[in-house]
């Protein structure tokens, strides 16, 4: 460890898996058209477009909901996690 | 150069010969006119230096944490509710290792409200991770600032050091002093980019990290590890200091002034130079000074004190609830693994900014005798 706790590595907080801290669970539906919107505000930078439709990284997702309340089209539900 | 000056006047010029780069602080009395002069040095161009004016303390000590990550060297200045302010990040200035200096001009805590000099502030941060230099005149303010950026970028210890200051009593008062020249004090700091812990893009890095249990317990005990070695280090600084200017405090860590007489006051700040008074007229009683708070300096004041029948300890600081001043208890738990262990009698003094008296120290030692161990005066 580097004086004062100072991490050189980069994505570092990678190794932190969040997922597990989810009440909430967002999920895309058939209805998104990848607009990315959902990927620009989602605070965890966890979401991606892959082939034209929002994909979530469930490793870290945390269950803001921020991207179902972002989504326009209301492309994005969610249910509550199943623990 | 000799010049005759006020001693907040006197601390601004010392700090301009250290050449911080960035100044960030919010005026109170009575530290105002440290950062006034500093703030008009670097209108007037005579600094180079980049001037924050911020909203409040917290804000004055998150922004020189800030640009302490970012490699500057850095300067702050505060008093009294300003330093309370400040309270949460110099806890976090000292756990990320950044070596900060800053000048408290020491003042009473609220309530009541009250302007004049204790050192209540500074003592309650006492368990912060700070270095603490409690200084007896002007000349040893200006000095001590020099010496504190020495300490604290010092790849060792890499800690912030805050320089207490009686307010008023040294902050308004004009004393003759000796400053040296900007070249000499820069071959006396440390020299070129700062290699702990610096924000650069090229070299991306986090600093200020979240600490599972842990980590977080290793890096406090690495934390009271470091402070406690900086002993050393302070005092091999003084020593340079001395080579370099012709000026020493003490062992850097603690003064000892006549001290070969049964009776001995322990005390810090300005009230040093009154104690010196009442010794130099009587034959029975001698001074230690304890110039550096934080570390304490436990193994000198040992050496210092052993030998004594009695250990008057004269404090401008009361820990509520305790009955006596934080001074007092830590000297007397430093003397209790002594097999012969002297009385040791404790005074608060000058809350709130009442004048002590010579004649109340005399008296005072006069009735030591009589008094038990462990007895607590007021001077009130």
């Amino acid at each position: 460890m580097k004086a004062g706790g100072a991490i050189e590595e980069v994505g570092s907080t990678k190794k932190v898996k969040t997922g597990s801290w989810r009440i909430f669970k967002p999920i895309v539906t058939e209805k998104c058209k990848g607009c990315g919107i959902c990927a620009q505000f989602c605070p965890e930078g966890c979401i991606e477009i892959v082939e034209g439709k929002a994909k979530i990284d469930y490793d870290y997702c945390k269950g803001c909901l921020i991207c179902m309340n972002e989504c326009p089209i209301k492309a994005i539900i969610s249910e509550k996690e199943e623990k | 150069m000799k010049l005759l000056a006020e001693g907040s006047v006197v601390v601004a010029e010392a700090v301009r010969l250290c050449k911080p780069q960035v100044i960030s602080a919010y005026p109170i009395t009575p530290q105002s006119k440290i950062t006034e002069t500093l703030a008009k040095m670097v209108a007037d161009g005579k600094l180079k230096a980049k001037y924050l004016n911020v909203e409040a303390e917290f804000s004055a000590i998150s922004s020189v944490v800030g640009a302490r990550a970012a490699g500057a060297r850095v300067f702050t200045a505060t008093s009294s509710q300003g330093l309370a302010l400040m309270h949460e990040v110099l806890f976090a200035a000292a756990g990320l290792r950044m070596p900060i200096v800053m000048v408290v001009a020491n003042r009473a805590l609220s309530a009541p409200i009250n302007i004049w000099n204790d050192q209540q502030d500074s003592i309650s941060e006492r368990d912060s991770g700070w270095i603490q230099l409690y200084v007896e005149t002007v000349q040893e303010a200006a000095d001590s600032v020099i010496q504190a950026y020495r300490i604290a970028e010092d790849e060792r210890i890499l800690l912030p050091v805050m320089v207490c200051m009686d307010g008023y009593i040294l902050t308004h008062v004009f004393e003759p002093v000796d400053l040296p020249s900007e070249k000499e004090v820069q071959d006396f700091l440390p020299k070129g980019k700062p290699k702990h812990a610096i924000l650069d893009p090229e070299n991306p890095m986090t600093i200020g990290p979240f600490a599972y249990p842990e980590p977080y317990f290793k890096l406090r005990k690495e934390l009271s590890q470091v402070i406690d070695g900086s002993k050393e280090i302070i005092k091999e600084v003084n020593e340079e200091f001395a080579k370099k200017f012709g000026r020493k405090y003490g062992n850097g860590l603690i003064e000892e002034y006549k001290n070969d007489r049964k009776i001995t006051i322990v005390s810090m700040g300005s009230l040093c130079g009154t104690v010196k008074c009442i010794v130099d007229s009587r034959e029975d009683v001698g001074l230690v000074r304890i110039r550096c708070y934080r570390p304490f300096p436990k193994e000198d004041l040992i050496e210092a004190l052993k030998d004594k029948e009695i250990v008057i300890v004269i404090e401008k600081n009361i820990s509520l609830g305790l009955g006596s001043g934080a001074l007092f208890s830590e000297v007397r738990d430093t003397l209790y693994s002594l097999e012969k262990k002297p009385k040791v009698i404790g005074c608060i003094a000058s809350l709130g900014g009442v004048d002590v008296r010579s004649k109340d120290i005399e008296k005072l030692v006069d009735s030591s005798r009589r008094m038990k161990d462990g007895e607590v005066r007021w001077f009130v």
